[in-house]
């Protein structure tokens, strides 16, 4: 081992733990400047949490970590190393955005490195053609082949020729001949930049054999280190893979032995699988292009190919998932039914990753599939499996505790417990160690030979290729090859099973042209400028998420036509304005006089008489039945008693369900019957000194009280003008409309701000904000310009209806309405910042704002009790809270007619939420993965 | 039977995930308390705290009087503010009523000169301005009248020659004597509840079964997307009916002591099958989604009209005829009656029945919907 230099990294005692799991268990390590580096191991032993600590992603729990001469702990170093580091996360372009193009993807990260135009176009130039990558620069990400990913991952990580690159599991899932390019691309570049140190997770022991220098992996420790002919000397395996295992503790080895499946039993050859032409397009994608094949009784029948390569699609096909485009397919010689009940005790089915439920224990996802297919000696079945599947010391443990070796033996034995004839295994290794891998494959072995299971599995694993009684090679929806492994190799003339893939997967693409020496053309240095804040990496935020904005329908529709379809509802039916109430009358009088009186009400718009009711009983099983509001009792002689001068009472009864309703109709109750008094007493020559325009006043603005007992002397003696301000005729529409445009403004943006960076959490790309240097503010202030644009469109979209769809006129300054909402809808985007803040899923982001918005905004912002009655909680609530400034802002310049001079007191206090905001949400939201 | 079968075992695995979703859980216990009691806290439909402002130019005995019979719990302490100021304290919503006595006004009075008082109000907050107003003028008016028939007799013996009138009105407000918000508010809190968790957590059971792949497991199994349905509509719904019960047994009638004068039974029975009905409504939203936040998305643009339109915030009489037309076919409209004829006016099955009805026949119409599309959508997110 030669190790002249000072190392490129160091690690120290590094433990991590995720809540109880250990991740990372006091590791020191250092590893080799200049060299291409490997760590090798399966699946969860820690090789992605290492790289992470590596690139600065994640932040460290325990020990030391030294990274290009510098402590990875100091801000500062992290942040004066950045530029220098490239990191690949493990998952096909996770850190990509699949909605941009090629072009637009690596545009991005230019400008996070700060890079000119000028030499963005050249360096892009440069890497497009080194990766083959030129013929589709304008191609979504999303559409993209595994391996074509692959290499526009690594054209984002060069871009800005980095001192140490980290490739997490690059090749995973890639099929062997990209996967070769990808190597070579690798190797050409380091010809090129020798200086440069590569650090690469891979989960290929073959490929491990490539590399200069290795660290195996095991638990969260490391088992070894050093080249790979000196971990193979030290164990005396003649591969990796089995050194690795020998690497392994005694007690996980412990029962492993190489095995072999017995030769397939001579006897019925019958087809129990038949696909004719078999395809599937999805829109103008063809996922599986006329494939054929047959499946033969008892047989192992692999399907080997890439991600993507139509292997999922067509197993969805054959368990009646998925209906054909075209072409046919037989099981048990009958064509798939997927309505065929029958049919389904026949096939167990293995989906892709894990699909049990798992918050259930093992035994209940036993018992559950059980009871479902309504076994009848399910104990014994279950029993029988828990042995023969070695589960039984994980049996209480909930599915989503135990380690995926054991998953997906659970998930087999759940696949076998109604005794199918046919298994169907979508990849159920794939992240599984190989020790695991091999007790899987045993169980496989087992279930064709000894119980005839037919078994139809798919991989991407070249070892378990051969180890299928026959195979079919898949690349982009057709089958290349079908046969017995070795008889492929063979015809292939190849070396072995990979080498003969590649060969068929030349000849089906084209021999892929090759890149040597156009890395060279790369090597100008890249600049390396850094400045704390820099709007060239903030507006690659902006450009970034506008694109996907853009591209993302239902995002975008929702943003503007659901707005608009909220305000539509929201203005036309939210409405304080009481009327069409329901009423009946009980007379048992019937005289001139009570008719007069009822005649007070029927003329009134705000009533609408139902039936006449006959009976005291009548009256109140209508009132409980909702058929009427309220219910006016004449008595018996009222019009001879009013005449004598005798007190009589009018009864009235108000159904009380919902108190303002009531109190409002009790108010035009009474103004009715004043009304009648002044009426009546004007007829009779009395005198009266209310005017019949003060009572359709007072019926108007719902008096309660102005014709009560004691006014109509008092009147004289002093008189109340009321002056209704900003909206005489007292109409809800000019308040609601308003208000409805301020609730919306505070909704939707927080909600679409909140998903927007929950989405880049969830999804993987929040990665680059952790490993290049952009910095928070420019992260989620380049987020938030689009929104804020989005928002302001609303904004627009609901002016032009409050104005023509409502008819509600803007009377006051529409230059403080315009810049009020722009600080709103800055402060609302702001909320949604905070909330993404604490939430880890979109779902969760989405509530969250919802949730924690709506209270607040209909209820203590001023909507429906003016703030300055609110008291407590609630008041802190609503003067904490920007849409109660906005709402000022909103109805005074629509209804009370105001200006810039009236109100500027609350657009400051609106401007006021947003410094507080965004520097809540820089200092919640993390330079590094907790 | 066998069906039966499915649908039971099916329904305990959907009753052990939620009760292993800690956010879900959350969710369920702050809607159906927290968010229950703080909505009963509102007084939105009914005056209180009403702040208004005094412009007292008079300062007489009678002006001060006034001023003072201002009391809470309807209205804020009257403060005292000079007349200039008036406008802008009106324009920024310091003050929804602000009074303003004139000068001599008690002389002027007393004079039996009529002079005016002023009452400005803010007529853009609709429900404090609406009632507000009623009481400022009897307040006012019964002081006015108080003052001057304890003082001289001489002006008032010339105004009383009005007969008064022998007709009087008596209003009974019925099953809510008193008027007050919280008993609707509470009520109403949880009827909205009900439609929004329902809808999200039977979508959401759905969604999720999708995005971790398990709908495939199930649909290659022998069991029906009819039978998956189902299974997520009783688990779901029987999880958010003991929720609902509870809320109404410990929240509103033990915490908010409310009085409920019909019956529990019959109210929950509802309960349970407007849950029929929302539970297949997020069933049928969730094969329309291809993904969990676009069911969200999807989710506000149809729960959100659904609640605030039902007659459970503002009256359904104050809508336009068409709107109405279209909300009387929504069953959140006859949740919101039904309960409401239940719980406030003891109304029994014989009232409700077609309400039932009509909402059991709705959530079979979107079931119908969500099973048509159940097997497309299964497989969509591939």
């Amino acid at each position: 081992m030669i190790l002249t230099d000072q190392p490129v990294a160091t690690f120290a005692d590094i433990s991590l733990r995720y809540g109880k799991a250990i991740a990372l268990d006091n590791v020191t390590l250092s590893i080799p400047r200049g060299r291409m580096a490997g760590l090798i191991g399966p699946d969860g032993v820690g090789k992605s949490s290492l790289l992470a600590l590596l690139a600065g992603a994640r932040r460290i729990q325990h020990g030391t970590v030294h990274v290009l001469d510098g402590d990875l702990a100091d801000a500062h170093h992290r942040a004066e190393i950045c530029p220098r580091i490239a990191y690949m996360p493990q998952g096909l372009g996770k850190n990509l955005y699949p909605d941009l193009s090629v072009y637009e993807n690596i545009t991005f990260f230019s400008r996070l490195f700060g890079q000119s135009a000028e030499e963005r176009e050249r360096r892009t130039a440069a890497l497009l053609a080194a990766t083959g990558l030129e013929q589709v620069p304008d191609r979504p990400a999303a559409q993209l082949s595994g391996g074509m990913r692959q290499k526009l991952g690594l054209c984002c990580a060069l871009i800005h020729d980095p001192d140490l690159l980290i490739l997490d599991e690059p090749t995973t899932g890639v099929d062997p001949l990209s996967r070769r390019q990808f190597w070579n691309l690798i190797s050409n570049m380091r010809g090129a930049r020798p200086g440069m140190s590569v650090v690469i997770a891979t989960a290929y022991m073959e490929e491990a054999e490539q590399f200069e220098w290795l660290v195996a992996m095991n638990a969260g420790q490391v088992l070894a280190t050093g080249s790979p002919s000196e971990i193979k000397r030290k164990t005396g395996s003649k591969t990796l893979e089995e050194s690795f295992i020998a690497l392994l503790p005694e007690t996980q080895r412990h029962g492993h032995k190489a095995f072999t499946i017995a030769p397939r039993p001579p006897g019925d050859r019958q087809p129990v699988i038949v696909a004719r032409g078999l395809t599937r397009r999805f829109g103008e994608f063809t996922a599986v292009d006329h494939v054929d094949f047959s499946i033969e009784r008892g047989e192992i029948f692999g399907f080997v190919g890439s991600n993507g390569s139509g292997k999922t699609t067509t197993m969805k096909m054959l368990t009646g998932l998925l209906p054909a485009s075209a072409g046919s397919a037989l099981l048990f010689n009958k064509p798939i039914d997927a309505y065929d009940m029958s049919g389904r005790f026949r096939v167990g089915y293995m989906s892709q990753s894990f699909s049990l439920y798992t918050e259930l224990t093992v035994r209940q996802n036993l018992v559950l599939h059980a009871r479902l297919f309504h076994l009848d000696h399910a104990r014994a079945r279950i029993d029988e499996l828990v042995g023969r599947f070695g589960l039984s010391e994980y049996i209480d443990q909930r599915a989503s505790d135990l380690p995926l070796g054991i998953r997906q033996r659970l998930s087999l034995a759940v696949a076998i417990v109604h005794r199918p004839d046919l298994l169907i295994l979508d990849e159920p290794t794939s992240g599984v160690d190989p020790l695991a891998r091999d007790q899987f494959w045993e169980l496989l072995g087992d279930l064709s030979r000894k119980d005839g299971v037919t078994v139809f599995v798919s991989t991407h694993f070249m070892n378990e290729a051969s180890r299928c009684d026959r195979i079919a090679l898949m690349d982009a929806g057709r089958v290349l090859a079908t046969g017995v492994p070795a008889e492929i190799v063979k015809a292939r003339g190849a070396a072995s099973l990979e080498d003969a893939f590649v060969g068929y997967l030349e000849s089906a693409r084209g021999r892929a042209t090759p890149s040597a020496p156009v890395f060279s053309a790369t090597t100008a240095p890249a600049s390396k400028r850094r400045a704390r804040f820099s709007p060239r990496r903030l507006f690659a935020y902006a450009i970034r998420e506008s694109l996907e904005l853009i591209r993302d329908p239902i995002r975008m529709g929702f943003a503007l036509l659901g707005t608009a379809f909220l305000m539509a509802i929201f203005g036309t039916g939210i409405s304080t304005d009481v009327d069409n109430l329901t009423f009946a009358v009980l007379d048992r009088d019937n005289s001139h006089e009570s008719r007069a009186y009822l005649e007070e009400l029927r003329g009134s718009t705000y009533f609408v008489e139902k039936a006449p009711i006959v009976d005291q009983a009548e009256l109140e099983r209508r009132m409980q039945s909702g058929d009427i509001t309220a219910a006016i009792e004449m008595p018996p002689d009222f019009g001879r008693d009013l005449k004598k001068g005798v007190p009589t009472e009018v009864g009235a009864w108000v159904d009380g369900a919902m108190p303002f309703r009531a109190e409002t109709i009790r108010g035009y109750l009474q103004a009715a019957h004043a009304e009648f008094l002044s009426d009546y007493a004007a007829q009779n020559g009395l005198a009266a000194d209310i005017t019949s325009d003060d009572v359709r006043d007072a019926l108007r603005n719902d008096d309660l009280a102005m014709f009560g007992h004691s006014e109509i002397s008092t009147a004289v003696l002093a008189r109340i003008e009321s002056r209704f301000r900003y909206n005489q005729n007292f109409d809800s529409i000019y308040a609601e409309v308003p208000g409805a445009l301020a609730l919306l403004l505070v909704e939707i943006p927080a909600i679409l701000m909140a998903l927007a960076v929950v989405r880049e959490k969830e999804l993987g790309s929040i990665t680059n904000l952790y490993v290049t240097p952009v910095t928070r503010i420019e992260f989620l202030l380049g987020k938030q310009i689009p929104y804020i644009a989005i928002a302001m469109v609303n904004f627009g979209l609901m002016c032009l209806m409050a104005i023509f769809l409502f008819h509600v006129p803007l009377k006051g300054s529409f230059p403080t309405l315009f810049l009020g909402a722009l600080l709103y809808v800055t402060a609302t985007t702001g909320i949604g910042m905070l909330i993404s803040a604490f939430c880890r899923t979109q779902i969760a982001a989405l509530f969250g704002a919802a949730i924690l918005t709506v209270l607040p905004a209909t209820t203590f912002s001023g909507m429906l009790v003016p703030v300055s009655s609110l008291t407590g909680g609630a008041a802190i609530m609503g003067r904490g809270f920007p849409m109660t400034y906005f709402l000022k802002i909103s109805i005074g310049t629509f209804t009370k007619a105001l200006g810039f001079h009236d109100l500027y007191e609350s657009v400051l206090a609106v401007a006021v939420f947003i410094p507080i905001l965004t520097t809540l949400s820089v200092l919640l939201l993390r330079k590094q993965e907790a | 039977m066998r069906t039966l079968g499915n649908i039971f075992w099916l329904g305990t695995k959907e009753l052990r995930s939620f009760f292993h979703d800690a956010v879900l859980l959350g969710l369920v216990a702050y809607t159906f308390s927290f968010a229950i009691y703080m909505q009963a806290q509102s007084n939105a439909q009914e005056l209180r705290n009403a702040s208004v402002a005094v412009v007292d130019q008079d300062n007489s005995e009678l002006s001060r009087r006034m001023i003072a019979a201002f009391l809470p719990p309807y209205f804020k302490k009257p403060v005292p503010v000079s007349e200039n100021e008036v406008d802008h304290l009106l324009d920024t919503a310091v003050y929804t009523f602000v009074i303003v006595i004139p000068p001599n006004f008690e002389a002027d009075a007393l004079g039996g000169r009529s002079p005016e008082v002023q009452v400005n109000i803010d007529a853009t907050a609709m429900v404090q301005a609406g009632l507000g107003y009623g009481y400022i003028q009897q307040i006012l008016l019964t002081e006015i009248d108080n003052f001057l028939s304890r003082n001289e007799g001489s002006f008032l013996s010339r105004s009383q020659n009005i007969a008064m009138t022998p007709a009087s009105l008596s209003v009974r407000v019925m099953y809510n004597p008193n008027v007050t918000t919280a008993w609707f508010t509470s009520v109403m809190g949880i009827v909205n509840n009900v439609t929004m968790l329902a809808i999200i957590l039977a979508g959401a059971a759905v969604v999720r079964e999708r995005e971790h792949g398990t709908m495939d497991h199930l649909l290659v199994m022998p069991v029906s997307p009819f039978q998956i349905a189902m299974s997520k509509i009783w688990a779901n719904g029987l999880v958010i009916t003991v929720a609902a019960a509870s809320s109404l047994e410990f929240v509103v009638r033990w915490l908010l002591r409310i009085p409920v004068v019909g019956s529990v039974p019959l109210f929950i029975s509802g309960v349970a099958i407007y849950l029929f009905f929302a539970t297949a409504v997020g069933v049928f939203l969730a094969t329309i989604a291809r993904t969990m936040p676009q069911l969200g998305l999807l989710y506000i643009l149809v729960a959100f009209p659904m609640n605030i339109l039902s007659g459970s915030n503002t009256p359904l009489e104050s809508m336009p005829v068409a709107l109405r037309t279209i909300m009387e076919f929504s069953p959140s409209t006859h949740f919101v009656s039904f309960a409401q004829a239940i719980l406030f006016r003891g109304a029994g099955f014989a009232v409700v029945w077609p309400q039932y009805l009509f909402i059991a026949l709705a959530g079979g119409v979107f079931l119908f919907f969500a099973l048509r599309r159940f097997r497309i959508a299964a497989v969509q997110t591939t």
